[in-house]
């Protein structure tokens, strides 16, 4: 509860901020926020992706990117109703939304259900690494996040490392073509094998 | 950078650590939290201090451009080749099964992890040198 009034307070305070440099360090504040959530809701491994992704390095690459861009916000000359009504209108939809879901922890919800029961009783049939009787893992990987996101959920993490490559290939593209600060040049082309005139 | 003598002198000395860390993270993630991709990050988060306190060109010598860009398609290929071993060797594709008789599963596992954590470090640590380059300019 303290937690998540935290997290409403540093939201708050970064829509308020004009400033941009604090206000991606709050964003960084907010992220490790929602880590100690995380840790709370008993999601170690998921605080510490949270804890070490957004706190971490997303910080770091916005504030790389603040060097490229205005240090202070520009202030917005009025108030756009029409954005208001759809920003309250989605965010009454998705609270209305929480009201069916089933309260956290409880084991007959949909998601307790499905492949998670297998999973978990698949991994950790064998109990302590060692004996190896008759689990998936012959008792290899006591843990099971490891387990569901590696192997049996591998396609998945195949699938989201491809995303991660794409998104740097297509980052180190835009960045290495472009000439330096200097807007509308002849042939500002994705060219990989661009000689670097600084290095 | 050149005067914060006490910032050099304590990031010399975290730096190893951050990175023994990130190899911890990698390694261990069968038996604790952690995995590929947090051991990745973290990983680039020393190298990103190594590069705040002693500047881009020191640290594009520890790691070229040439590295770096080998790295980031060689994590996803290390990823796609133990998957592809799998139906080469007779059975579904990322199925590891197959690697040993008993630990396959594990063999795999280790091997897929790291493939995450290099392609995850090589993309970071690269977008953060640009970044940082072209801020020069």
């Amino acid at each position: 509860m303290i937690l998540l009034s935290l997290l409403v307070a540093t939201a708050v305070a970064i829509i308020l901020m004009r400033d941009l440099f604090a206000a991606v360090m709050l964003s960084g504040i907010f992220s490790l926020l929602s880590a100690g959530l995380f840790v709370v809701m008993d999601a170690v491994d998921v605080a510490f992706t949270e804890a070490a992704v957004g706190a971490g390095i997303a910080t770091v690459l916005m504030l790389v990117t603040l060097t490229q861009t205005p240090i202070r916000e520009r202030p917005t000359p009025r108030l756009d109703w029409s954005a208001l009504v759809v920003v309250t209108l989605t965010g009454t939809a998705l609270v209305v939304g929480t009201l069916d879901m089933p309260t956290y922890g409880d084991p007959a919800a949909p998601i307790h259900q499905h492949v998670a029961p297998t999973y978990i009783e698949q991994n950790v049939k064998a109990g302590a690494h060692g004996s190896a009787s008759g689990d998936d893992f012959h008792g290899h990987i006591p843990n099971m996040v490891t387990a569901i996101l590696a192997s049996y959920r591998g396609y998945d993490t195949f699938g989201e490392l491809t995303v991660i490559f794409t998104a740097g290939v297509g980052v180190m593209l835009l960045l290495a073509g472009l000439p330096p600060k200097a807007p509308g040049a002849s042939d500002a082309g994705p060219a990989a094998n661009d000689p670097e005139v600084k290095e | 950078m050149r005067k914060h003598f006490i910032l050099r002198v304590v990031a010399k000395i975290l730096i190893p650590f951050v990175l023994l860390f990130a190899l911890y993270v990698q390694f261990h993630g069968d038996f604790g939290p952690g995995g590929g991709f947090q051991a990745g990050v973290i990983f680039a988060a020393g190298i990103i201090l190594y590069t705040l306190v002693f500047g881009l060109d020191t640290a594009r010598e520890v790691c070229p451009r040439r590295v770096l860009e080998w790295l980031v398609a060689g994590g996803l290929l290390l990823y796609g080749l133990v998957g592809s071993l799998g139906f080469l060797l007779g059975d579904h594709f990322l199925d590891y099964s197959v690697l040993s008789k008993d630990a396959g599963q594990h063999v795999g596992i280790l091997l897929v992890e790291l493939g995450v954590g290099v392609t995850v470090a090589a993309v970071v640590v690269s977008i953060f040198f640009m970044f940082v380059d072209r801020g020069r300019h």
